[in-house]
């Protein structure tokens, strides 16, 4: 289950404190699907120096539709997450490329922690997507 | 006027104009010493007087301002001899700081190490005073040993005793561990190793702004230290060694000021300690390091250490009274660190959670990876104090951590 795009903005636009965005940021982590821990790997695994996350993807043969699922072994991370899914679960690799994710993150005022400073994993997991898309593209 | 009034009356925390900002609506609260210092007025008028009026390139020109910049690279040269009562200003070699200084012996001793000669580290070690060595054994055949730790964060002596032997050409241990803050008993580390006829170096990055350091008490044969862990600028940094070492080490990296005289087929080399700083040293950065160590002894430094222990202490206890919070490392004797894990969460949501409180703490591994393997921890949360710290700074973070809880 993603949560829409628009939902979030929404949210967001209504937050006046940050005590209110990153309990709704810690609740969206709490609402992602939880990924099996065969799916665990090392292959799987973006290491950051501070946090963890896994990713997989997958691309439906019908409509070419790259689908992905990512954990993180932090709550606010698992909700940051749940952010970038909602811009990229489901799309189309051009869709993926086109997509200005720090925009997203500016607007969200979360900017901070796709930083690489931050170790997080965040940024090198936005990466590898990309990165899926455009691979994806060139085939 | 006792001790506690008279560090009150002397206002420090005012020295470090970076301290007086609001984070997000809220005071600075900076925890983060372990990571690196912020600086004193002094040292970022040192540095900017330098260049305002008397940069140059030292030990060259033949000018005055080349005369002036010369006098205050040395100057600095000789207070951090003076910190650190090393014999003679020959013995300090200024670096880039404390992971340059361990990777300049690792790679000095490369001819003077053999296959199976053993280098002793222990599991308390940052990565800058494991990898060097771990190089070294990949260049040279020799072994890297890691002796064990008690399960309170401190040095298992029965092990680094065991783990002594023979072959251990070297010992290398942190002065105080970074992760932890657990003051290591390296006096009688050295002793010990020296009786096993090791050398040793002293990984100093964690002590130097807090610790009194005699090297010629401590007897040990290099202590490696950073300047921005000690209210100094970033990008430089010290390496001690006895002389007769630094002596039979062939220099690291050739260039400029650390030859002697130079033909298309060879060089000799230039004296001690300029046969280690090849290349324009960062002048500017001495400079700074030297008005930082000037800085420091202008104070009471016994009672600053006690005022911090209070601080840390203070921080431990309440810790301990907030359900959920775990300490991750009790030493014996502990130094500015306080390390912490809170149930259910990820160092990193502690982290972040704290910084939208203006709270700033480090969250991770600490460089400490095996550490944090040994101990069956992602990693930790670490509040580290420093001289400008203050009783309202432990209560933000105590009440900083009781609000993080409620979310997770």
């Amino acid at each position: 289950m993603t949560t829409n795009l628009a939902d979030i903005r929404e949210a967001f636009s209504f937050f006046d404190s940050w005590e209110d965005k990153y309990r709704f940021v810690i609740d969206l982590g709490r609402e992602l699907k939880i990924m099996p821990e065969a799916d665990k790997t090392e292959a799987n695994l973006v290491r950051g120096c501070q946090s963890q996350v896994w990713i997989t993807s997958s691309v439906d043969s019908a409509s070419g539709n790259l689908h992905f699922a990512l954990d993180s072994d932090a709550h606010i991370v698992r909700g940051l997450i749940a952010i970038v899914l909602a811009a990229y679960e489901g799309r189309t690799p051009e869709q993926i490329v086109a997509f200005d994710i720090d925009g997203l993150f500016e607007e969200l005022a979360l900017l901070q922690h796709l930083s690489p400073t931050r170790g997080n994993g965040l940024r090198a997991m936005v990466a590898k997507i990309r990165d899926t898309a455009a691979q994806q593209m060139g085939t | 006027m006792n001790a506690k009034e008279h560090l009150a009356e002397m206002d420090i925390r005012s020295d470090f104009p970076i301290l007086d900002q609001t984070i997000g609506g809220q005071p600075l609260v900076y925890l983060d010493n372990a990571a690196t210092t912020q600086k004193p007025r002094a040292v970022i008028a040192a540095i900017s007087n330098y260049y305002l009026h008397d940069n140059a390139n030292v030990h060259r020109g033949a000018h005055a301002l080349a005369d002036r910049a010369t006098r205050d690279f040395e100057a600095a040269r000789e207070s951090l001899r003076a910190l650190i009562n090393a014999r003679t200003s020959s013995e300090v070699i200024f670096t880039r700081g404390t992971t340059e200084s361990i990777n300049l012996v690792a790679n000095g001793l490369t001819q003077q190490f053999k296959p199976g000669d053993e280098i002793l580290i222990t599991l308390l070690e940052h990565h800058a005073n494991i990898v060097p060595w771990q190089m070294l054994a990949a260049r040279t055949g020799a072994v890297l040993k890691a002796c064990e730790i008690t399960q309170s964060g401190d040095i298992d002596m029965e092990s680094f005793r065991a783990c002594l032997s023979p072959r251990t050409r070297l010992v290398a241990v942190g002065h105080v561990s970074n992760a932890l803050g657990t003051i290591n008993p390296i006096a009688e580390m050295i002793a010990l190793a020296h009786d096993a006829g090791a050398l040793v170096l002293i990984d100093g990055a964690q002590a130097i702004a807090h610790l009194p350091v005699n090297v010629q008490d401590l007897n040990c044969d290099f202590y490696a230290f950073s300047g921005h862990k000690m209210f100094g600028p970033t990008g430089i940094g010290v390496l001690y060694g006895k002389e007769t070492l630094l002596d039979a080490m062939p220099p690291w990296q050739g260039g400029g000021e650390m030859i002697e005289r130079v033909t298309i087929e060879s060089s000799t080399w230039n004296s001690l300690p300029y046969k280690f700083e090849a290349g324009t040293p960062n002048m500017a950065g001495a400079v700074g390091l030297g008005a930082a160590v000037r800085y420091i002894a202008g104070l009471p430094r016994e009672a600053l250490l006690m005022a911090e222990d209070t601080l840390v202490q203070r921080t431990v206890s309440g810790l301990k009274q907030i359900a959920g919070v775990r300490l991750v490392g009790e030493p014996e004797h502990r130094l500015s660190a306080v390390s912490f894990l809170v149930d259910n969460s990820h160092p990193n949501d502690i982290g972040t959670l704290l910084d939208q409180q203006g709270i700033a703490v480090r969250t991770g591994h600490h460089c400490t990876m095996p550490l944090m393997a040994r101990l069956g921890v992602p990693g930790t949360v670490r509040a580290s104090f420093s001289l400008y710290n203050s009783q309202d700074d432990v209560d933000s973070l105590l009440r900083g951590v009781d609000k993080a809880l409620t979310f997770l």
